[in-house]
């Protein structure tokens, strides 16, 4: 009934790959398999930042000069060929500025989702193709075989949502070897390989925002635009400094300046930047039963009529099954079971919905929601 | 392997080799007073003794350091901390703009610790400081400048300086004149004395000799404030334990380059022009930056500096590293991401013209074969970066 698009696989010859190493674990060992499977590998570290810090800081980030040398290290160890790719231009271009410009107008985009869909996938797949190479290689957790882009085995590092994104073209230079392994085997492996980043903490939150406070970030790049909370009832119950401080289901740092007369919670139901308002409410006014998704990609022939799938709205979490049609350039999605804090800017990934609804259909941008 | 990348570093002659690995399996620290001591020190005076001679100096001249970058370091902060405590107006430091880092660097220090005003000299076309702008820049502020420093030859695209005049400026003025000789002992015709310069940096590794050996040669009558202290050796200027196995190495492959000079640059030329002239007619839109070969003793001879438009650079090294052939896009950057080169944005080239350059730089035991291999891959590995950079520019 699905038919997958007919797609060329990397992985099951000899190829040319370009490993893209952060510095992390995963990367160090993703580049590690594809040499021992016999490809011909060489690593690159993506410079993405204009100004590196020389040391990287806590568990955050992986763009710094430190960064760089534990990738060269791993490579060194690999005795693989290695070069720094310097995309510092690009990655403000297409994924910086795209995520202030995001928040500023009231939505919650998806930075890691950007950069796999602009930078991995197509600035350094576009360039490794052009220099001879024939797949980009990258310690993403997830599946992917014969063109078919499938959930990772573990649940907990599964990245298919983030790649969800990526057009057939795209999946048809890439290669995830850890797909099949559990985060914990990875670590245990790099350590018998002898790679110095074994131990070294998991990467969280946005690589370009070292700090983690991603509300100052924001602060120094959009102008203050304050306006007022308002709740169902149509009253004023805040003030705010502007709406790019607010996600849809954020409960906590409101600054309410008196409580629900229920004594309930309130929660972030909706950003409107025009009219500079912020909308809150109680939880149960955040279920949402429709979205509408722009932009869509398909891995399966775009459905012509309507199609069940598991629709995931966000990074971790946020999983229903859902029925999706086709509409012009939008997709409408209704869902079977409400979510909750469902955020426009983020990704709608289609996921088949059979037992372990774990093949990605395609993507969409969620533009509005309904309910 | 086709190793063109000799300005980085360049293979030890086996004589140096050899002196190294005799010496060290010896004792005896040079400032000790016993048997072992004396034999030391009397390795290391002989030592200090030959690359005297072969550089034009005296003895005495010669501060033992561990190479590059330090004798750089020591002669502009040195040079600088003692014209300024004879003479307190004298705040100022003069470099070109095409220096090495490890001057460029060290004045900018001063300027954001020390309370200098750095004054960056221009460059022409071909990376050349003209006298007469050092000239009209001490001449604008009389009495006031510490130091002045501008190299020998340069790193990236072998422009060899008229030293001799800038210093006779220099003094004019009553400024001590340093210059970073790194890539130039060895390679052209150096003579300390001769040159008039007050100091001159020079390292083991560039000119067959081992890492971690080099000198500041300071002449006998310059005042240079220490930035090791400790057990007073070389003239209290640089204090530290000997390295004798180090030195000795050094003092053979100074001599043995100087000595070869000659021979080398005519052969180093005859391939140097062969490369030039080969690539050129591969990619005929290729550009030869510095000094025109027609003009030898201006350039170094084993230099051969090339700008190809349409590429990123670092695409082409690594074409090239994938087919064997290791050269260089500009001086190494710590993170390894590539930024255009000061130097050739001194010149005048665009960054674009800048970050798209290759230094091939040929040494010692370069053969024609090499030149062959280069001549033979060049073509199509400019053909596919210059994909590479429209496929950048298109995704």
């Amino acid at each position: 009934m699905l038919r997958y698009r007919h797609v060329l696989t990397c992985a099951e010859r000899t190829v040319r790959v370009l490993a893209a190493m952060s510095g992390g674990v995963d990367s160090a060992v993703a580049a590690a398999r594809l040499r021992d499977a016999g490809h011909d590998v060489t690593g690159v570290h993506l410079a993405l930042a204009a100004k590196p810090a020389t040391m990287r800081e806590g568990a955050r980030g992986c763009c710094s000069v430190e960064d760089s040398r534990d990738a060269r290290r791993c490579a060194d160890v690999l005795d693989i060929p290695f070069y720094v790719w310097d995309l510092a231009a690009r990655f403000r271009e297409d994924v910086v500025e795209p995520f202030v410009a995001e928040y500023a107008a009231g939505r919650t985009p998806n930075p890691c989702l950007r950069c796999n869909e602009k930078i991995k996938f197509s600035a350094v797949l576009e360039r490794a193709r052009a220099l001879g190479f024939d797949a980009v290689g990258t310690g993403h957790y997830a599946r992917l075989d014969r063109g078919v882009l499938r959930r990772a085995a573990d649940p907990d590092k599964d990245q298919s949502y983030v790649l969800g994104v990526l057009r057939p073209d795209q999946l048809a230079g890439a290669l995830f070897p850890l797909g099949d392994s559990p985060k914990s085997e990875v670590r245990a492996e790099a350590a018998a390989r002898g790679l110095v980043v074994a131990e070294k903490p998991d990467s969280h939150d946005i690589c370009f925002i070292p700090s983690g406070d991603t509300r100052g970030f924001l602060a120094d790049r959009i102008e203050a635009a304050p306006g007022e909370m308002v709740d169902p009832a149509g009253e004023v119950v805040g003030a705010h400094r502007g709406v790019q401080d607010f996600t849809v289901g954020q409960r906590h740092g409101l600054g309410l300046r008196r409580p629900a007369p229920d004594g309930r919670p309130r929660y972030v139901l909706g950003l409107e930047p025009v009219s500079r308002t912020v909308r809150v409410g109680p939880v149960e006014e955040l279920d949402v039963t429709g979205l509408t998704g722009s932009a869509p990609v398909w891995l399966v022939d775009p459905p012509r009529e309507e199609m069940d799938c598991v629709v995931q709205v966000r990074a971790h979490g946020g999983i229903a099954p859902a029925t999706v049609r086709v509409v012009g350039d939008v997709v409408e999605v209704a869902l079977a079971e409400p979510l909750r804090g469902v955020a426009p800017g983020q990704a709608a990934v289609f996921y088949r919905p059979d037992v372990d609804g774990d093949v990605v259909l395609g993507s969409a941008t969620i533009a509005a929601t309904s309910r | 392997m086709t190793y063109l990348d000799h300005a980085a570093t360049t293979p030890m002659l086996p004589e140096a080799a050899a002196t190294l690995t005799d010496a060290l399996g010896r004792v005896g620290n040079a400032s000790s007073l016993h048997t072992a001591g004396r034999r030391a020190r009397r390795a290391i005076e002989e030592s200090r003794e030959t690359i005297a001679e072969a550089v034009g100096a005296l003895p005495s001249e010669v501060v033992l350091a561990t190479g590059g970058t330090e004798a750089d370091n020591l002669a502009v902060k040195g040079l600088y901390w003692a014209r300024r405590a004879a003479d307190a107006r004298r705040t100022r430091v003069v470099v070109s703009a095409a220096e090495h880092h490890a001057v460029l660097d060290a004045g900018e220090w001063l300027a954001e610790h020390e309370g200098a005003q750095l004054d960056v000299l221009p460059v022409d076309g071909h990376g050349r400081v003209d006298p007469e702008v050092l000239r009209a820049a001490l001449a604008g502020h009389v009495d006031e400048v510490a130091v002045v420093s501008v190299m020998w030859a340069n790193n990236e695209v072998g422009t060899v300086n008229d030293v001799r005049a800038l210093a006779e400026v220099a003094h004019t003025f009553g400024v001590p004149f340093h210059t970073d000789a790194v890539q130039a002992v060895g390679a052209v015709p150096v003579d300390f004395a001769a040159s008039g310069v007050d100091a001159l940096s020079l390292t083991g590794h560039k000119l067959g000799g081992p890492v971690g050996a080099g000198a500041l040669l300071l002449r006998r009558d310059a005042q240079c404030t220490p930035l090791l202290h400790g057990g007073g050796q070389e003239r209290d200027v640089r204090s530290g334990t000997l390295d004798v196995p180090g030195t000795m190495s050094l003092a053979t492959a100074v001599r043995a380059a100087v000595a070869d000079v000659d021979r080398r640059t005519a052969m180093l030329t005859a391939l140097r022009d062969d490369l030039v002239a080969r690539v050129v007619a591969e990619v005929p839109d290729a550009r030869l930056n510095g000094v025109p070969l027609d003009r030898p003793g201006e350039r170094l001879p084993g230099n051969a500096h090339l700008s190809f438009p349409g590429c990123e650079g670092d695409s082409l090294l690594m074409l090239l590293d994938a087919r064997g052939i290791e050269c260089s896009t500009g001086s190494a950057c710590t993170a390894g991401v590539a930024r255009p080169s000061h130097v050739l944005l001194a010149m005048g080239l665009d960054e674009d013209l800048a970050r798209g350059s290759l230094r091939f730089s040929l040494g010692h035991n370069s053969t024609p074969a090499d030149v062959d291999a280069v001549v033979e891959a060049i073509g199509p590995v400019v053909e596919r970066a210059r994909r590479a950079g429209d496929a950048l520019a298109r995704s």
